[in-house]
């Protein structure tokens, strides 16, 4: 290591601005300094501006993680996570936490960010009053929405915005509360901010603008918010979004410059020449900065600055924002306040929701706001950025990029015009040259490659259809992402292409495949293995032996792996129905292997959580032994028939729906699928086995059964579409046994029921299952002959000593520990 | 470096698979390729501590049950955009018989 002879550089704060300097500054000289960080907040460098996907549902925390733990490692850094600095001695060259951590210094960087301002109000110290700045704000929101209860967000600016609607997301009645006429004043014109706050209103957020909050009402916690007319209403939740100022408060107590920020001049450093700052705690010639493409630009200069180049200096330039709510397309950039030597083109389309306005100065752009229909926005800000003459084009200007040159250009033709140094994605900083040379120099060809290799795109995403052309752009016809995907790395054959040549050329094992089909890898990879076992298993009922070592552990050990390698065992409950026994048998195995924790699933199962791999076998021998197979809660497959009561008991019920929901699922356990198969029988319209969100659901009615199917309700929520109707219970079944026959033999490999209706059409679907009779009993014959063979409970043969060496340890040496 | 100690038999080991051994500093997943090599490396992925011996094995690498990180079973490297290693230790196959470094099942706990 030598670290001895390196420099010490101490860094206060790991936010996403000195994340960025460090990144530059491995890249030009990665041993120059040993790094020691100190980190308020208990967790690595994460994508604050991503925090709003997060609250909204959209994204977790590990998806905005910029550097996980093993980069720290990787660059020998030392992090202090949770360890807020509460000192700087310049004259000993050390810093000292607030937990007594001291460290010296040859260089340190002070980048403690900002702090959200809290309106001095009566109340404002209430429990249930929030900022919205990290992790934990979120958080502690996202707990509050669990309530359903109700949330005021002060502030109606970017934060607030997004605050707002992902609080409504989460299922909260929020109101917005804006002290000033529009919303986001300071970077849309009143006319967006009109648009903007309808929009707002379309999707159930109140919007109270020229609302000035004069106290938090509440004893302990808050219970309303009361304005200066006098009118109150109530809350559970109160967010302060109202804005952010940078956090000097250890900058001044160590007597360095600071006004509103800490004083640095355009290299970034302070007035002690060993120590530098940046980020949003800063001020530069007077301006600070809350946005990421300043901050980020700040950060190379850091760097720069850091590896001894002290020509990089910091050049404020005009920013552009995005609200980041999902269906709300709004722009702006610069400067677009009216003025006597300004003119404004402004475009409205009131039917499509669509609002332009250009400002310009001297015929130069200095300013943007577009809401509806922003695809111009990088176009116009690059001429912004570069002072571009617009007089030529001035009078189809506002139409956009498509419009120039008499005749429109295709969308690809306007990124072709782009220049080089045209910023695409704003939130990493990359411009036009950066993605296309790294598509050329590293052979890049997809979507994701780019992301790993430029990180374009790969934060919010908006900016995906201009790398998408870009792509275009470099490789020419060789990219076609409508193309044939690939499977993989593996081949460059698709899904669909490798299903066909399996029967066509009868290929019944997987090396045999991979040695016809020419694949590119001595024995597949994680991606196409499992694909491949499935088709082969989906293929040739019967004759295939089922690779184990192709499938994922779960479907490996017929259980599903937990975060900490424990697993969680369902049992089969038919139609959602137990007894009893079954409850007394499932109680005694709790005790008996101390399994710590058990739930109810949504799918009307119970679930014992936090098994021990190698308790596995004993806890299945137990259920089987009270008559329970697997419940195959982990397979790609059948998984669930859920039920409602039905004409047994409901008053309402029309049909037998527990019945037909026990016979469904004792017909069709055991079938692998491409994707989980999970289905429902309601007993009447009224629905309550949610059978029109399941991937196959049945509505009994009167005159017979409804088959819906094609729902979804994870990632994607999405109802079903009516199949057809059925007159009796047998109809019922051959219906639906049919319809899963051609899903397996059609889906590719993880792509749920849903998306295969979506790719393959509606109209060929009902064409096999509905409207030829013929069609339909080819299918249900060729499920009920893979039946045969499927239908095995994996438990039963697991303890009878199948799979054995899954279970148990190669070799044991000494004590062995308890796993972390 | 001179004292190995006898694990196992390489037939234990499914092809293309793996199993652990317990000791004292942890468990140790114990690969056998589809060409019948044999490779031993730390069982915890240094991502989120997925176990990688549960893991499917491909080529001359494991992609952990997890969060699919891969990693070559040769070097513990982290393998495509994720950075990352796992430690990795020495074994000798003689005859079928697989031997480790008797140092690896005596070493403290870390």
């Amino acid at each position: 290591m030598g670290g001895a002879m390196k420099e010490k550089l101490v860094i206060i704060g790991n936010g996403m601005a000195p994340g960025r300097a460090l990144e530059k500054l491995f890249e030009t000289d990665p041993d120059r300094y040993e790094v020691v960080i100190f980190n308020a907040e208990p967790r690595v460098n994460y994508d604050r501006i991503m925090l709003s996907p997060v609250l909204s549902g959209e994204k977790s925390f590990d998806d905005i993680v910029i550097h996980g733990d093993a980069w720290y490692i990787k660059h020998g850094i030392t992090l202090y996570k949770g360890c807020k600095v509460e000192s700087i001695d310049r004259v000993n060259k050390t810093v000292t936490s607030v937990n007594g951590i001291t460290e010296s210094y040859d260089k340190l960087v002070i980048a403690t960010g900002s702090v959200p301002f809290i309106i001095p109000v009566p109340g404002a110290n209430l429990a249930g009053v929030v900022t919205y700045r990290d992790l934990d704000d979120v958080n502690t929101m996202m707990l509050a929405a669990k309530s359903r209860g109700r949330a005021v967000v002060i502030g109606g600016g970017l934060l607030g915005l997004e605050a707002a609607a992902g609080l409504n997301e989460q299922g909260m009645d929020v109101t917005v509360v804006h002290v000033m006429p529009t919303l986001m004043e300071r970077q849309l014109d009143p006319a967006a901010g009109y648009l903007l706050g309808e929009s707002m209103k379309a999707r159930g957020i109140k919007v109270m603008t020229s609302a000035n909050t004069r106290q938090i009402l509440g004893d302990k916690r808050v219970t309303g918010v009361e304005f200066a007319d006098g009118s109150v209403i109530p809350a559970d939740l109160v967010v302060m979004a109202v804005g952010i100022r940078p956090n000097v408060a250890l900058a001044k107590s160590a007597e360095l410059a600071a006004n509103r920020g800490i004083v640095v001049d355009a290299q970034m450093r302070t007035s002690d020449p060993s120590i530098y700052a940046l980020g949003e705690c800063v001020e530069v010639n007077g301006a600070t900065f809350g946005l990421v493409a300043p901050l980020y630009d700040m950060a190379n200069v850091l760097a720069a600055q850091l590896c001894g180049d002290d020509k990089a200096t910091f050049t404020p330039v005009a920013t552009a924002t995005r609200l980041k709510v999902t269906g709300v397309n709004l722009y702006s950039a610069g400067d677009f306040a009216e003025g006597e030597d300004r003119e404004e083109i402004v475009l409205r389309d009131a039917s499509a929701g669509v609002y332009k306005r250009l400002i310009l100065k001297d015929d130069r752009i200095i300013g943007t706001v577009l809401y509806g229909d922003t695809g111009d926005g990088p176009w116009f800000y690059d001429m912004l950025k570069r002072n571009v003459d617009t007089r030529e084009m001035r009078d189809t200007l506002i139409f956009g990029q498509n419009y120039q040159g008499g005749a429109p250009l295709d969308p690809t033709a306007a990124v072709a015009a782009l220049p080089d140094e045209a910023e695409i994605c704003g939130c990493n900083g990359v411009c036009k040259s950066k993605i296309t040379g790294t598509i050329t120099a590293k052979g890049l060809t997809s979507l994701d490659d780019v992301r790993a290799h430029t990180k374009a795109s790969a934060s919010c995403g908006s900016c995906t259809g201009l790398v998408e052309k870009l792509l275009l752009l470099t490789l020419g016809d060789s990219y076609n992402p409508s193309a044939v995907q690939p499977m993989c790395k593996c081949t460059d054959l698709g899904h669909d292409e490798v299903r066909r040549l399996i029967v066509a050329k009868e290929l019944r094992s997987i090396p045999q495949l991979m040695q016809e089909l020419e694949w590119k890898t001595s024995c597949g990879c994680a991606k196409c293995r499992p694909a491949l076992n499935y088709y082969m298993v989906a293929s040739w009922p019967g004759e295939y032996e089922d690779d184990q070592q192709s499938r994922f552990i779960n479907e490996r050990v017929h259980a599903n792996i937990q975060k900490d390698g424990t697993y969680s065992v369902v049992p089969r409950m038919w139609g959602g129905m137990t007894t009893s026994g079954e409850l007394r048998a499932i109680a005694d195995v709790v005790d008996k292997f101390r399994i710590p924790a058990v739930k109810v699933t949504g799918g009307q199962r119970i679930d014992m959580l936090g098994v021990k791999k190698e308790d596995l076998p004993a806890v299945w021998a137990d259920l089987n032994a009270a008559g329970m197979v697997s419940g195959a809660a982990y397979a790609k497959g059948l998984r669930t028939v859920k039920t409602c009561v039905g004409s047994d008991w409901c008053r309402f019920g029309t049909q037998d729906s527990t019945g037909l929901g026990i016979k469904l699922e004792k017909f069709m356990w055991g079938a692998w699928t491409p994707a989980k198969v999970k289905m429902a029988v309601s007993g009447c319209p009224r629905n309550c086995a949610e059978a029109t969100c399941k991937d196959v659901g049945v509505i009994c009615v009167d005159s017979g059964y409804d088959i819906v199917f094609a729902g979804a309700a994870g990632l994607d929520i999405k109802g079903t579409e009516a199949l057809c109707h059925a007159d009796s219970e047998d109809e019922a079944i051959e219906i639906i046994a049919a319809l899963t026959q051609l899903y397996r033999e059609q889906g590719r490999y993880l792509e749920r029921m849903y998306k295969w209706l979506k790719r393959v059409g509606m109209e060929s679907i009902q064409a096999a299952i509905v409207t030829d009779r013929e069609k339909r009993r080819f299918y249900y014959d060729r499920f009920v002959f893979s039946q045969q063979f499927a239908q095995v409970d994996p438990w039963e043969e697991r303890v009878n000593g199948k799979d054995a060496h899954e279970f148990a340890a190669l070799a044991e040496f000494g004590v062995p520990q308890a796993a972390e | 470096m001179n004292d190995w100690i006898e694990i196992g038999r390489i037939e234990q080991i499914p092809l293309r698979g793996a199993r652990c051994v317990n000791t004292p500093a942890g468990k140790i997943a114990v690969f056998r390729t589809a060409e019948n090599h044999v490779y031993a490396i730390e069982n915890r992925c240094p991502h989120k501590g997925g176990p990688l011996s549960e893991g499917i094995v491909h080529g001359g690498s494991v992609t952990c049950p997890l969060h699919n990180w891969v990693f070559d079973l040769a070097t513990g490297e982290a393998q495509g955009a994720d950075e990352g290693q796992v430690r990795t230790f020495a074994v000798n196959v003689v005859d079928g018989r697989i031997f480790m470094a008797a140092e690896v099942m005596l070493m403290a706990a870390e």
